[in-house]
């Protein structure tokens, strides 16, 4: 059998899909696409089903917060990472997440297996995944309230409440109000 | 009788709530009572802890399994978060306790990567040697635990004997039979001990006729046959969709060993092979992982012998602590040993993905640096969160009592999925 020779996954995402790579990043050896938040199930069935790509495999997904340095465009990061079992390398692809709107569509149809991943970082991240089948908590009780992952939930201890956040901690608190 | 007083309960709103949340994920057929709603667990012996699965039950065949996971829900990815690198390598031992240092590993790996930080040519081989026993240690375990689900008792007794052997090891050197933390970031908290190499050599002399054992009670025991050929099968294209990794996906033939593909420590080095499966069932699962366990003793054979001499940690000051007899003579060794142990090193704010070949299959760390001393964001794909959620595909149309087998077979650790 013949194997197409590697591509190079930021030229050929370029190609096929310009308005889905927003930019690069490379770090210790590791490529990171920045990926379009509307087009991110497009390139991962694109690095999937290219011949020269073929990263069938989905090791991780998982969720960052920048809060409180914001020292990334939006609040939230989700990062894809991708095995090719074929040329043996990893991609990450990661996509930005607005606060006011913390939404991600489903990869859910390219790879089963993200069910539970997504599940998880909306349980914990609260970042919600649209088309998702069985979008329900994971980890936490069904009832539990807040999203522990997220950099301004408490570490078991009583939060400070300052004046910007007074109100919304306030919401928070495990008595009864009025 | 039972679903006509099932239904008519359900028409007088006395189970009101509890069956209709399960709608869409069970079939309508158990919303109307023809088919029978089960739990099992979450105290159940052979869900390996505390594992829930809800179960809808056609007689006893399996129509729909849900797990439910999160019982032993620990909060260490959050509770790392706010420690400093090198103080949180303790937490992770007690993600997959069967195997703590496939965590501490993964998690040092991940560290050294984010701050560029070497490893001496020693501490690789100590590592090695290590990961190796902890792989057949998880591995008999089980297999102890697998064949007492199967109703073979006696394997059990046999593989907890062995296991205390290198669980005794482990104490030798880290002075903790489970979580020892004993690696570091950098190399690893100290030399091999005097008694450790003697010990060893023993058992590698002692364990393969052991081994032997296991197989002559199991391979052709009809018993044991029956209950795993052809049970659980999984497709090699199911199992890489579903991102099963491991002894589990190797089982099904599909050739990925990252020790083999992308290997570290010094993984290249050594000479052993690849165990597969042909048909994906629970029996080709365990005979994987008993091969695994051959080449593992492979593998440590070869790091004894090849064992290089140097220090076993890193001497970058700036990232590993100086040793104890340095503290009373060098002003500077103080200055290092208080700044790590108070304030810890700085990674910067940038993000890496590490993974290794734990017993159970591919454990991942996702580690986002903050430019400070402690990190941004810890994710860990564990192999058996992974396995657990395609329980469900891995055991539709099977009978109940196979479910045990299947759950047994995939080696799940609750502390490894919830964490």
């Amino acid at each position: 059998m013949q194997i197409p020779p590697p591509l190079d996954p930021a030229d050929a995402l370029q190609r096929a899909l310009p308005a889905a790579l927003l930019d690069t990043h490379s770090f210790r050896g590791e490529t990171t696409l920045i990926i379009a938040r509307e087009h991110i199930v497009a390139a991962c069935r694109f690095m999937r089903d290219t011949p020269g790509l073929v990263y069938n495999f989905l090791s991780d997904i998982s969720a960052v917060d920048y809060y409180p340095e914001y020292s990334r465009p939006e609040r939230f990061g989700v990062s894809y990472h991708l095995y090719s079992m074929l040329y043996n390398r990893r991609l990450r692809l990661k996509v930005f997440v607005p606060e006011e709107e913390p939404e991600v569509d489903t990869v859910t149809g390219v790879w089963p297996g993200a069910n539970w991943l997504e599940r998880e970082i909306y349980d914990m991240m609260g970042i919600t995944f649209v088309g998702h089948p069985d979008l329900r908590r994971l980890l936490m009780p069904a009832d539990w309230d807040g999203h522990p992952h997220r950099r301004d939930y408490p570490l078991g201890y009583e939060q400070v409440q300052f004046s910007f956040n007074a109100e919304e901690i306030m919401k928070h608190k495990p008595f009864a109000k009025e | 009788m039972a679903i006509q007083i099932a239904q008519q309960h359900i028409q007088e709103g006395k189970w009101e709530g509890s069956v209709e949340e399960l709608r869409g994920l069970v079939s309508e057929r158990a919303l109307t009572g023809e088919t029978m709603l089960l739990n099992m667990g979450p105290h159940h012996p052979s869900t390996h802890g505390v594992l829930r699965l809800l179960l809808e039950l056609d007689g006893e065949e399996i129509v729909t399994c849900l797990p439910d996971v999160g019982f032993l829900h620990t909060g260490i990815e959050k509770n790392i978060e706010s420690k400093t690198y090198e103080k949180a390598v303790t937490l992770t031992d007690r993600m997959d306790y069967l195997s703590p240092l496939s965590n501490n590993m993964v998690f040092c790996l991940a560290i050294e990567k984010l701050v560029d930080l070497d490893v001496p040519p020693r501490a690789q081989a100590i590592r090695v040697m290590l990961l190796e026993l902890q792989r057949i240690a998880s591995h008999l375990v089980w297999l102890g635990t697998h064949a007492l689900d199967l109703g073979a008792m006696s394997v059990f007794l046999y593989c907890f004997r062995e296991r205390e052997l290198i669980l005794d090891m482990l104490e030798m050197l880290s002075g903790q039979r489970l979580m020892g933390s004993y690696f570091r970031p950098g190399g690893v908290w100290r030399d091999l001990t005097p008694d450790f190499l003697p010990a060893l050599e023993k058992f590698l002399a002692y364990f393969p006729a052991k081994v032997d054992d296991y197989e002559t009670l199991l391979n052709e025991n009809p018993l044991w046959i029956d209950r795993t050929q052809g049970i659980g099968v999984v497709e090699p294209e199911v199992a890489l969709a579903w991102g099963m990794s491991g002894p589990t996906l190797r089982g099904s033939g599909v050739n990925w060993d990252i020790r083999k593909a992308m290997p570290y420590s010094g993984y290249e080095q050594y000479d052993f092979n690849v165990p597969l499966g042909e048909h994906g069932d629970v029996y080709d699962r365990y005979i994987v992982r008993v091969r695994e366990m051959r080449e593992s003793l492979k593998i440590i054979r070869q790091a004894v012998d090849k064992l290089p001499g140097g220090p076993f940690r890193s001497q970058n000051r700036k990232f590993v602590p100086p040793p104890r007899s340095e503290l009373g003579q060098s002003m500077e060794a103080v200055i290092h040993h208080f700044k790590l142990w108070t304030e810890g090193f700085s990674a910067p704010d940038e993000e890496v993905y590490v993974a290794i070949e734990s017993p159970r299959g591919e454990i991942g760390c996702y580690l986002h640096g903050t430019g400070g001393n402690k990190p941004r964001r810890v994710h860990f794909k564990t192999p058996s969160f992974m396995h657990i959620s395609a329980l469900p595909v891995m055991t539709k149309g099977h009978m109940i009592a196979d479910l045990v087998g299947i759950a047994g077979s995939i080696d799940i650790v609750l502390g490894d999925c919830d964490r």
